[in-house]
């Protein structure tokens, strides 16, 4: 099925109503010597053989059910209503595209102005953009808006307690801008301060810190924020948008720009993607932004309206001087993050908030009275911990798979640190009963 | 009739979430994170109901044009139809419901989809790797433009310049600069093509790559371009392959083929996933076997029966985004493949061709065509003709939405006076194609009869001309209570 509705008598007379008899006369400016031989692919497919084949290759993965996944690490389980997922299947919004006529595209136009809005409460900041691709690239977009606002420095400092991809990605966006980007040791688990005092100097543009950091633990920004403005040097804040309904989100502690994944936010793990990012940040940058934004206006008769503003700033109109190469964005991302934070409202990200920390905590605690087991820190954390394990975590991992935990018991830390190679990373959502904390701590109990 | 903020709609007290009981021991917050470290002000989000989030993105969605609903014949943009079965297999539990950090042999089948994947794309484009990492084609171009930087880079080599014609998107400049590197743009000759003299005067050892859409963005095919190619690579100069516009091409020609290194593809476009009212996309990666070991990590390896991703390559740029690339559009554009086949694929190029030479055809007589009366899969007319009545592109365009159409892309490209670029696509009935051609017609004629009409229009969509000036001089970006 090739989804073209002429047949091939109608293109025929299509060809002739063009004046030409035949599709090759069309293609007189194609040199026959750059023409190709037929594609060696398979033919196409029924549908039904689409699906059976498609099917089958969904049944050889292992789908993370709420049973039996603890993995986290910057790609989170929460529920997701269905409501979320009603409404943004609806084919008027995911077969539309970027609004560049307002007049035929006031709905979508408004959910981003929504969704800005959304942003902009949950992280206590003045101004959202109308989402990046991902925590990790929306990282290296605010690394990149500190250089431009800070024109006269040339480092960045980065904790090492932020996700090990995406300070990767933030090095490899910087490799081009002739950028030194520094890291910050961490003590039990939480960024050094004094690390901070020592590395943020005049030629710091941005001191980079994640809270709850990649090994879920809540770090300092008050005082990370203090030292950085200190120094004259920007803080950028990488946070979990799930833990803004009961931690301090980045306005109360003065960073300039906040940024992070809007995964958690009402859309699919998907093995990675897509999901969204979110940047947003303060009244004084808006201009240094990357990537769509949308204001509010009003239309010819005085009615309210909305538009993509700002737009000198992007490539289409500033070419090589634009802030960003970025074109569209993740939309429809952005769109179901929007329904989800409306669904929640004020009282919901609070107590979903409040259910992660203390379903978190617990399961901690339980594996806490296992012989051999430790916490690998100390620090507070949010719905994500580090613990130590007695023996290789490698093996572990494959005997609690066998059991029905899905991949293992968390994510193997000394992939990226080779200091914490018997530490499991262990991320407990709301999606998980308390019967199912207690079956995790009796498995890996038995395991040891 | 407009439709309030769903934040105006907010009454204390409402949800429209039913959250999970709190089952294990409920403590004072503060006794598990220290007081300093919570949130003092509670973020304002709307408290609703259901009922209320239904009835309002239900509306807001009805306040749209989109390919389901409209003609959206916008230029470079390929808005071809996004067949439904494509949706049901990305939304398959084994595929959404993957956890990017599961272990390898819980995730075989889509490693092996990804794997497939970069084997048919490297088919229909005539390279030698793909990467699936990046998420757009924006993306996808600065990627390239690190891969030409690290390419150069391994021979001790650090040129400084690429080559972008007028006629290019935004983004292949705004990539180049992002990643470093010095744009020069060069003017296209008379007959809207690169001029390979003018090119031959710019080329020297200091040029690091030539950006390329082809066909361009005036639908029409570089005809010179391997005498362009082989002028680059005489100097070591790489061939950059915009692919926004590879739907003219498949099965009648492989970028590979005629000179270009690295060719970025939207799948979104091309492979006719939903375009999502901006994103997500895809923007595969493909390259010559000379620039295989810079790609980013990991790629998707096959060994014996097993697949794994490879993570050892030494000598690659790293990652542009974490993970492994927007998962769920793959999968849409692979089923999308499977369903055409090699004979599907080639005929929606020839149909796509076919589709915006009969259009040009119909409309060439009404607006000036100002490269002729051929092109590939689409076409640029210009406004021009209707200036003497005080009639712009933008007002055919706001006529348009009027009509029930969705308008093309106007003022671009930039060499073109008052330019509307069209790209109808081969899924749609010709049928479609007259009736958008007669709407064009009949808008010169009331040009000429009530051009004051054509200023106020749109009259009949979701608004009426919105002030744009206004937004950008006192920004509104968020609502606010008692605003």
């Amino acid at each position: 099925m090739d989804f073209v509705p002429q047949t091939e008598e109608e293109l025929q007379e299509m060809l002739r109503a063009i004046g030409v008899d035949s599709f090759d006369d069309l293609l007189t400016q194609v040199p026959p010597e750059l023409k190709c031989s037929p594609m060696k692919l398979p033919r196409g497919m029924s549908e039904s053989e689409l699906l059976d084949r498609t099917r089958r290759l969904a049944a050889r993965n292992v789908p993370v059910s709420r049973r039996s996944s603890f993995l986290g690490a910057g790609a989170y389980d929460h529920f997701i209503p269905e409501v979320v997922r009603d409404l943004s299947s609806r084919s008027e919004f995911y077969t539309a595209y970027t609004p560049y006529q307002p007049e035929a595209s006031q709905g979508f136009l408004q959910a981003m102005f929504e969704y800005q809005t959304a942003i902009c409460e949950l992280t206590g900041m003045d101004v959202s953009n109308a989402s990046l691709y991902d925590g990790a690239s929306a990282l290296a977009e605010a690394a990149l808006m500190a250089l431009r606002t800070r024109g006269d420095r040339s480092k960045i400092v980065v904790s090492r307690a932020v996700h090990p991809e995406y300070r990767q990605v933030l090095q490899t966006y910087l490799r081009g801008a002739g950028v030194s980007v520094d890291e910050l040791p961490y003590e039990d688990g939480v960024t050094s301060l004094s690390a901070i005092e020592g590395e943020a100097n005049e030629q710091t543009a941005a001191v980079v810190l994640q809270s709850p950091n990649f090994f879920g633990c809540i770090e300092d920004m008050e005082r990370a924020s203090e030292i950085a403005h200190e120094k004259g040097s920007l803080l950028i804040a990488v946070v979990n948008p799930i833990s803004l309904g009961v931690l301090a989100p980045p306005g109360e502690y003065g960073a300039e720009i906040a940024v992070g994944d809007g995964q958690p936010l009402g859309n699919d793990l998907s093995y990675g993607g897509p999901h969204l990012g979110f940047l947003a940040c303060t009244e004084a940058l808006r201009r240094k932004m990357p990537g769509r934004v949308v204001g509010m206006t009003d239309d010819a008769d005085g009615n309210r309206g909305f538009v993509l503003t700002l737009q000198t700033r992007e490539q289409h109109i500033r070419r090589e001087k634009a802030t960003s190469n970025i074109c569209t964005n993740h939309a429809l991302n952005a769109l179901r993050a929007c329904i989800y934070l409306c669904c929640l409202g004020k009282e919901g990200i609070r107590r979903l908030g409040e259910l992660n920390v203390h379903k978190s905590h617990y399961l901690l605690e339980r594996l806490s009275e296992i012989e051999g087991l430790n916490p690998t820190f100390s620090s507070p954390f949010f719905n994500e911990f580090a613990v130590r394990f007695p023996q290789p975590v490698g093996k572990l991992s494959s005997h609690l798979a066998k059991s029905g935990v899905v991949g293992g018991a968390g994510v193997e830390l000394g992939r990226w640190y080779p200091e914490l190679k018997d530490s499991m990373l262990i991320c407990v959502t709301e999606t998980k009963s308390r019967a199912q904390l207690d079956d995790f701590a009796a498995a890996l109990e038995e395991k040891l | 009739m407009s439709e309030p903020l769903i934040f105006e709609q907010s009454r204390p007290g409402r949800t429209g979430v039913s959250l999970p009981e709190m089952d294990v021991p409920r403590r004072p917050l503060s006794e598990l994170v220290p007081e300093k470290f919570l949130r003092r002000k509670a973020p304002q989000l709307p408290e609703v109901s259901e009922i209320q989030l239904v009835r309002h993105f239900t509306r807001l969605s009805q306040r749209n044009f989109s390919v389901d609903t409209h003609f959206y014949p916008l230029g470079s943009c390929t808005m071809k139809y996004s067949p439904k079965i494509n949706e049901k297999v990305a939304a398959l539990g084994g595929f959404a419901n993957l956890h990017p950090y599961q272990r390898e042999e819980d995730v075989q089948g889509i490693l092996e989809l990804m794997y497939e994947m970069e084997q048919f794309l490297k088919e229909i484009c005539g390279m030698d790797r793909f990467t699936l990492q990046p998420a757009a084609g924006a993306h996808g171009e600065l990627l390239g433009m690190m891969l030409v930087r690290a390419y150069h880079a391994s021979k001790g080599r650090s040129p400084a310049r690429v080559i972008v014609p007028d006629t290019s998107h935004g983004t292949n400049p705004a990539s180049a600069a992002v990643s470093g590197l010095k744009v020069q743009v060069i003017s296209s000759g008379g007959d809207g093509l690169i001029d390979a003299d003018s090119l031959a005067a710019v080329m020297d050892d200091d040029v690091a790559a030539v950006m390329s859409t082809n066909p361009n963005t005036l639908g029409l095919f570089e005809s010179e371009i391997r005498k362009i190619a082989e002028m680059a690579h005489a100097h070591d100069a790489l061939m950059y392959y915009d692919g926004a516009n590879l739907n003219a091409l498949m099965g009648i020609c492989k970028p590979g083929e005629t000179g270009f290194d690295i060719v970025h593809l939207n799948l979104h476009k091309t492979f006719s996933t939903p375009h999502g009212g901006g994103g997500p996309g895809g923007g595969p990666v493909g390259v010559k076997q000379k620039l295989a070991p810079f790609l980013p990590v990991p790629l998707v390896q096959k060994e014996g029966e097993r697949y794994y991703l490879n993570y050892s390559s030494p000598q690659s740029v790293g990652k542009i985004r974490a993970f492994y690339g927007n998962v769920s559009v793959i999968i849409k554009a692979y089923a999308y493949i499977l369903s055409l086949g090699g004979e599907g694929l080639a005929r929606a190029s020839r149909a796509a061709v076919i589709n915006a030479n009969y259009l040009l055809n119909k409309l060439k007589d009404a607006f000036p065509a100002p490269y002729g009366e051929r092109c590939m899969h689409e076409f640029v007319l210009s406004a021009s003709n209707l200036k003497e009545h005080g009639v712009r592109a933008l007002d055919v365009a706001k006529a348009l939405i009027d009509k029930g159409f969705h308008p093309p892309t106007i003022y671009f490209p930039l060499t073109v006076p008052e330019a509307m670029m069209i790209e109808p696509t081969e899924t749609e009935t010709r049928e479609t194609l007259d009736d958008f051609a007669e709407a064009m017609i009949e808008i010169t004629r009331e040009a000429q009869s009530n051009p004051e009409a054509l200023h106020e229009s749109p009259r009949r969509a979701f608004s009426r001309r919105l002030d744009e000036v206004k937004a950008a001089r006192k920004p509104r970006l968020r609502w606010r209570e008692n605003q």
